[in-house]
């Protein structure tokens, strides 16, 4: 990220995650189900959380409430300091526009458009009007993931790794508050799974605010704190006790493979 | 986002699959293109009556008799036949307005002479005939008001009698006979081709009326009295004029009605007119149903899109688009569908037109007008078929369509 960012991490103490009692009941004809029973949740500007649970755990609910895609039934949830948990639909849109940015585990990429195309659609969408330049920005965001020379590849041109690579530049290409990856490993051999959690930590470095959502034990140990959840509710919240690096790791593959080549 | 990203976005998308896009365009193609031919062939066949109907001749007024159509029950024709010469020669001495007046008297006979017979009408008319009609002689001359008066048995024939009887032949000084009386044909007129009704104009004998009606027919009644004014627009006072004269002339009550019609070329236009207005409209009505099936196919493809691309819309509206976003992209798509297809119809359709009044020699008309209003009602039929599958797409939860297989 540029320096900007870098320095809202040490000048403004908001939380960007601010949920307290969050709830969520769906109606799944006479049955109710209850897939978030009350959890609360605070993450500081510059974190890296990994949200980790088996399916049915919820997980999958609290990222889409994170995330400005699903309302909760009750509780409050702050973005940034505003509440967002009362925004209406066009409002929510908004906010996902300006504030979130997010990498799936599919990659969602648009087929048959190239990678700055890709990297542009959400500043298509802004109505804030800050982004005077969308080009200059989607290409910049590319070259921040190391996709420089790949401007113009399609999708179907590009590996796994650098088709989420393309996504991320696309999360980040806004300047979000927060960036929201789901299972964003989960498609990804381990050795390009190694090559995203290093530019994720290497963005979170920077000041990027991230919040993972995975159920790779490994990929977790990544993030900077595990929070995990069971039945709707929060089990675990506790910080990772010795953070591996992801960068060292993947230099340490490298080396064996090489051994094993040689 | 802005008009011209919105449509740029479109046609992107609408040229990733440009096979199918082609496919989904050609009910468009052929619908617009059925409209611009078949109403080229109605405003054709228009144009050219209305161009027959100048033909007759400028400022024409045309006196038949019997009573008008527009009012009361009519009588046998017959029956009121009281148009006489005289009234003719009335109207010609008596107005103010009219600049040029002539019977017609018809005595349908056979010709005979040069090389053999012809079943012709004989018409039997004044030296302004020519004038009315506007119909000058290509060779040879017009009897005149001299020979009129002197009931010459003098003669200007049509081209189709002319060929009929004296093919390769100059028929001016020749001798025919209509009904065993001698003629000698002192003129040859030029070509008018078939009127709107299909009758050979030139299929015509001219004879002084007063010959036609002493020495020929013996009927004291004429079928018509033609007139002309001076300018078109002097010709709506010269009817009420002439209806005057003739009312006083017959002697008629302010009660009775008028036992003769007196009509223009406008209400002759009119009446052409209008029955080619309702075969255009008609064939336009006909192509239209195949505008609509297109319309139809449209919608089917933009449904299938939609489902297609529910990740794509589930996307767009994770990274911030509005409901009203997807609803407008996927209206722009549709609708850039059709105008396109409307723009290849239109292209289609003029060669179409051009290549048919080519090969069966019909007359076609292309106006901007018939263009822009297909190209309107393809646009429209776009909107129109594409906003059901836009609603749906823009209806989708974005949780839902992100997590679509």
């Amino acid at each position: 990220m540029s320096e900007p960012s870098h320095d809202r991490r040490h000048h403004d103490d908001t939380p960007v995650i601010l949920a307290t009692g969050l709830e969520r009941v769906f109606e799944i004809g006479q049955n109710q189900v209850r897939a978030l029973r009350g959890v609360d949740l605070k993450i500081r500007r510059g974190e890296m959380v990994a949200i980790m649970g088996t399916s049915g755990s919820g997980k999958s609910t609290l990222m889409n409430i994170l995330g400005c895609l699903d309302p909760p039934t009750s509780g409050t949830y702050r973005l940034d300091g505003v509440r967002v948990d009362e925004l209406n639909k066009d409002e929510l849109a908004d906010v996902r526009n300006q504030k979130l940015g997010f990498v799936f585990q599919k990659f969602n990429l648009l087929a048959r458009t190239s990678a700055l195309e890709n990297v542009e659609l959400p500043l298509l969408y802004d109505r804030s009007g800050r982004q005077m330049e969308p080009r200059q920005l989607a290409t910049a965001a590319l070259e921040r993931v190391g996709l420089g020379d790949r401007l113009d590849h399609q999708p179907n041109e590009l590996s796994g790794g650098e088709q989420q690579r393309v996504a991320i530049a696309r999360a980040l290409v806004t300047e979000p508050s927060l960036l929201l990856a789901d299972e964003p490993t989960g498609n990804l051999d381990s050795r390009t799974t190694l090559e995203v959690c290093t530019l994720l930590q290497e963005l979170n470095e920077l000041g990027l605010t991230i919040v993972l959502v995975t159920h790779e034990p490994e990929v977790a140990q990544y993030a900077e704190r595990i929070v995990e959840l069971r039945d709707g509710q929060i089990l675990r919240d506790q910080p990772v006790g010795d953070r591996r690096s992801a960068a060292s790791d993947l230099k340490q593959l490298r080396s064996k493979d090489e051994g094993r080549a040689a | 986002m802005k008009p011209t990203r919105l449509i740029g976005v479109a046609l992107r998308s609408i040229l990733k699959n440009k096979m199918r896009t082609l496919l989904t365009m050609l009910g468009v193609v052929i619908g617009v293109g059925a409209v611009i031919v078949m109403v080229a062939i109605g405003e054709g066949a228009q144009s050219k009556i209305r161009a027959q109907i100048d033909n007759l001749g400028t400022n024409m007024i045309v006196v038949t008799p019997g009573s008008s159509s527009q009012g009361g029950v009519s009588q046998g024709a017959g029956s009121l036949n009281r148009l006489t010469v005289e009234d003719a020669e009335a109207l010609k001495s008596e107005s103010f307005l009219l600049s040029a007046v002539s019977p017609s008297i018809v005595a349908p006979t056979q010709v005979v002479g040069g090389q053999g017979n012809w079943r012709s009408a004989i018409f039997g008319v004044a030296t302004d005939y020519q004038l009315i009609r506007d119909w000058p002689v290509s060779s040879g001359r017009l009897f005149d008001e001299s020979e009129v008066r002197s009931m010459r048995k003098v003669a200007v024939i049509g081209t189709t009698v002319a060929e009929a009887l004296f093919p390769g032949e100059d028929p001016v000084g020749q001798q025919i006979r209509l009904r065993n009386v001698p003629f000698e044909v002192i003129g040859l007129l030029t070509e008018k081709g078939q009127t709107a009704e299909g009758s050979d104009q030139d299929d015509v004998v001219l004879a002084p009326y007063t010959t036609v009606k002493n020495r020929l027919s013996g009927r004291s009644f004429i079928a018509q009295i033609l007139a002309s004014t001076a300018t078109p627009d002097d010709v709506a006072a010269a009817q009420e004029e002439i209806s005057s004269i003739l009312r006083e002339r017959h002697g008629l009550a302010d009660w009775e009605a008028d036992d003769f019609t007196v009509r223009n070329q406008t209400d002759l236009a009119a009446t052409a007119e209008e029955t080619t207005e309702v075969m255009t409209l008609l064939l336009a009505a006909i192509a239209s149903i195949s505008l609509l099936v297109g319309g139809i196919g449209i919608m089917n493809i933009m449904l299938v899109s939609v489902s297609e691309r529910t990740r794509e819309i589930g996307l767009r509206l994770a990274l911030g688009a509005r409901s009203s976003d997807v609803l407008r992209q996927f209206l722009v798509e549709s609708t850039v569908l059709s105008v396109l297809g409307g723009l290849i119809g239109v292209g289609l359709g003029v060669a179409g037109a051009t290549i048919l009044g080519r090969l069966t020699g019909w007359a076609t008309l292309i106006s901007l007008q018939t263009v822009l209003v297909s190209l309107g009602f393809a646009a429209s039929v776009g909107i129109f078929f594409g906003f059901w599958p836009s609603r749906r797409a823009a209806a989708l939860d974005p949780i839902e369509a992100l997590r679509y297989e």
